[in-house]
């Protein structure tokens, strides 16, 4: 069907199913499509999907239980002070929501995904799992040379999983396809950034989860099919104030969280939410050797974000200053899980950063199953009225 | 009425001497006009600082050294106060903490800002933001060794060849600027030759606990063990000393039968229970903690924590014919930069090749680089030995994490579940 004939109900119904669906019916629709079709989770933060494309394979983004699912197993694998993507994740496991998984990415976040990926291979022995260590050297010539050779190893360990070889061929059309999908996601967040009440955050968020759950072209199509759609739609402009919100880039929020900051008088005009198909902030080159192409572009044009090692410390957290300034946020929430290393090691950090620009922030910290929405909704509604009346 | 004074074998005062020289050492820089750097405990590069006549500060050692004192949780608190997280790793609050309260050394004087932040790491995500962290304090520069993660079991040459490039490229060259010291590979080699020396004394040392009765306990013990290898002194004509003593010392308590000495002056010889312990001991409450283990008679006869800085008894030595790629190897394969399977297979096996009664886990509340997942670690090793495993929760050095009641009346629980498995009694656990 066209996208002409598409309204952002459509779209958001079809999204919204994606998202609340812990079946997975997509991605096992899809599997079943074809013979020896296969399908590789990956997690949070980033990981190289054009690889697991170019290998035939669906990427299918996994990001914890969220606040449908009621954890019992994953609570005997981690103890009690760790974030709950881990637990959750292990409960998707358990209860055999992934059994049609054939390979599980796990790449570099933190010491809690770095363990799991241990977890995996003891519980699951019989799916190809991979922990993905991305270099903290930004040397091309160290880390680049380095992320190369762990691009080859990722390659030979897809084609020993599908039983074919990759060729540069196929990186590289997958390469195209990736970059016309972060062109467009980067075209939806520029008109969600210019006109947010047409583009409410609570649809852009579940717009790009589903995204990361089905077939790139798919996805560059809905993403085309949104923009036509949400440009046409009746929604009347609010006295909102505009903000960013970062801390959220691996464990996810509930969406009611995200509708209730929207509720509460902010547009969110940027954010950080599941990163992994915006974390290349550029085309790959198409040319050349392929698997260059993608450890040059991290090495060179990837986002700042907590797990990354930033080599300049003047610099530190000038990534966020720049972000807010170029969607034109009035202030930010810096808003992360409980027992989030990354983000909250670097809170004080990029919060310094904030005041010493004169953006104001808040923080406060979640989990995916957070379920009190009241004191959110208090907190992001005096700080979108301290904007209004101070800033 | 005071505490009463532990007491200490020899080496622990040999011991005690030499990091009090190096507090003064550190302490001195304006007067000497030594660098200083501040650096990690496992991955540490100390031979090659040494190369660079650079003096090596460990701020984990520091926050140790704050709990034991008892002084960390009020530096907790600081660090909180100013933006913190209550969730995050406590060593780094203890020392962003002290620094705000004068950042005064064990020896009474103030540290002085280091002149770099030497960042290897290895093992532990927290790491990389606590130099950070430091270096938004200090503006020293910081160089990072990035060490891979072995999370498919093992090492490979890309990893090596990326760390020894970085070594090359990055970490030698920066440590030359800093110091104004032109790199001497033969002064390393000599530094490696001695760092092997002193290991192969630990491991003999370490291996003593599959002794009957333990001469060793390798927990609370184990902590003075490894101290002068893991931190300031490996590659040092000290540190080869002070094994050589070790070794004696220990040797004496084989020869007489003896358990190790406890804080009160006893021999341990009446040990009714063999465990292996995984995990970080607790700071603020060491002394209370390792006397639950003794009066119920519980010896540590192996632990990972003594793996921390480097896995020894697993065969590896620091190598003067290979420094560089040495010291990779040493990076790649500490403790806690292990995939969780190899950490089950090497803590199985100590409770086979050790005959433990059981493996212990302390989970660390702030420490997930050693922690998150342990729980699937105490199921597989109980899984694979048909030894009971037991769980227990405190921290490194927050107070307010450490329940003396609570750990006391697990431990009681897990001795009495050893003695009912000694009877055959209690759930069968399926050995693989």
């Amino acid at each position: 069907m066209s996208g002409k004939n598409k309204s952002v109900a459509d779209i958001m119904a079809v999204c919204q199913e994606m998202f609340e669906d812990l079946n997975f019916t997509y991605a096992r629709k899809w599997k079943d499509a074809k013979p020896g079709r296969k399908v590789v989770g990956f997690l949070p933060v980033y990981s190289p999907i054009e690889m697991i494309h170019a290998a035939g394979c669906l990427p299918l983004g996994i990001f914890g239980g969220g606040d449908q699912m009621e954890v019992i197993h994953g609570d005997a694998y981690y103890q009690s002070y760790i974030c709950r993507i881990p637990r959750s994740t292990i409960e998707l496991g358990v209860t055999n929501r992934l059994d049609f998984v054939d390979g599980m990415i796990f790449p570099f976040v933190c010491d809690v995904i770095r363990n799991l990926s241990g977890i995996w291979k003891l519980m699951f022995p019989n799916v190809w799992s991979k922990f993905f260590d991305t270099p903290q050297n930004y040397d091309k010539s160290i880390g680049g040379t380095y992320y190369v050779q762990e691009l080859h190893e990722l390659k030979e360990g897809l084609e020993a999983m599908t039983g074919r070889k990759i060729s540069d061929d196929d990186i590289r059309r997958s390469i195209g396809l990736y970059n016309e999908n972060r062109r467009l996601i980067r075209e939806v967040y520029a008109f969600r950034a210019k006109q947010p009440w047409l583009a409410p955050t609570s649809e852009v968020y579940v717009l790009m989860r589903a995204g990361l759950m089905m077939d790139v072209e798919e996805h560059n199509q809905m993403l085309k099919d949104y923009m036509a759609a949400a440009s046409k739609e009746d929604r009347p402009k609010r006295d909102n104030v505009r903000i960013s919100i970062y801390g959220s880039f691996c464990e996810q929020p509930p969406l009611n969280l995200i509708k209730s900051i929207e509720m509460a008088g902010c547009y969110v005009v940027d954010d950080d939410y599941s990163l992994n198909n915006r974390f290349l902030m550029v085309d790959v080159p198409t040319s050349g050797d392929p698997l260059e192409a993608l450890a040059t572009t991290y090495i060179e044009n990837s986002v700042e974000t907590s797990c990354k090692y930033v080599p300049d410390g003047k610099v530190k957290g000038q990534f966020h200053v720049d972000a807010v300034k170029a969607c034109g946020a009035e202030g930010v929430i810096y808003a992360t899980p409980s027992f989030c290393d990354p983000a909250l090691l670097d809170r004080p950090m990029v919060c310094n950063k904030l005041s010493e620009a004169g953006i104001p922030y808040i923080a406060f910290k979640y989990a995916e199953n957070s379920g009190q929405m009241q004191p959110i909704r208090e907190q992001a509604g005096t700080f979108a009225d301290s904007i209004k009346l101070w800033s | 009425m005071s505490k009463p004074e532990a007491v200490k074998e020899p080496s622990m005062e040999m011991q005690k001497a030499m990091i009090a020289r190096n507090y003064d050492a550190i302490t001195s820089k304006h007067e000497t006009g030594r660098k200083v750097s501040s650096t990690f405990v496992p991955g540490n590069l100390n031979e090659l600082l040494m190369c660079f006549d650079i003096v090596n500060n460990l701020p984990e050692i520091n926050a140790i050294q704050a709990g034991m004192r008892k002084a960390s949780g009020g530096y907790i608190m600081e660090a909180e106060k100013s933006g913190h997280s209550e969730d995050v790793c406590t060593y780094v609050k203890a020392d962003i903490g002290q620094m705000s309260k004068g950042n005064i050394a064990p020896n009474g004087k103030p540290y002085p800002n280091p002149d770099v932040l030497m960042l290897s790491y290895t093992g532990c995500y927290t790491f990389m933001k606590w130099f950070e962290l430091l270096r938004e304090e200090y503006k020293c520069p910081t160089l990072m060794l990035h060490v891979p993660y072995e999370g498919d079991g093992h090492s490979t040459k890309n990893m090596r060849d990326y760390i020894v490039k970085q070594l090359k490229e990055v970490v030698i060259p920066g440590l030359e600027q800093v110091s104004g010291v032109k790199f001497d590979i033969d002064r390393l080699r000599q530094y490696l030759r001695n760092s092997a020396k002193a290991e192969d004394n630990l491991v003999w040392c370490l291996e003593q606990g599959k002794k009957k009765p333990s001469p060793i306990d390798a927990y609370f013990g184990g902590v003075y063990y490894i101290g002068p290898i893991f931190t300031a002194f490996r590659g040092t004509e000290d540190a080869v000393t002070y094994y050589e003593m070790l070794r004696k010392e220990v040797q004496n308590r084989v020869d007489a039968k003896q358990g190790p000495l406890t804080p009160e002056g006893t021999y341990f010889n009446d040990q009714k229970y063999r465990l292996i312990v995984e995990g970080p001991p607790n700071w603020t409450n060491f002394r209370e903690f390792w006397k639950m283990f003794y009066d119920e008679g519980a010896v540590v006869v192996a632990s990972s924590y003594t793996k921390v800085g480097g896995l020894y008894d697993q065969g590896f030595r620091h190598d003067p014919d290979n420094p560089l790629e040495s010291l990779a190897d040493y990076c790649l394969g500490c403790y806690t930069n292990l995939n969780l399977p190899t950490r089950v297979d090497l803590l199985a096996k100590y409770v086979e090749e050790y005959e433990a009664d059981g493996l212990l886990i302390n989970s660390i509340k702030s420490c997930n680089s050693f922690s998150a997942g342990q729980l699937m670690i105490m199921k597989e090793v109980e899984r694979r030995t048909g030894r009971p495993g037991a769980f227990i929760e405190t921290d490194l050095v927050d107070p307010r994490y450490f329940s003396a009641a609570n750990v006391k009346n697990r431990l009681e629980s897990y001795f009495q579940m050893i003695e009912q498995k000694r009877r055959g009694g209690g759930s069968k656990t399926v050995a693989a």
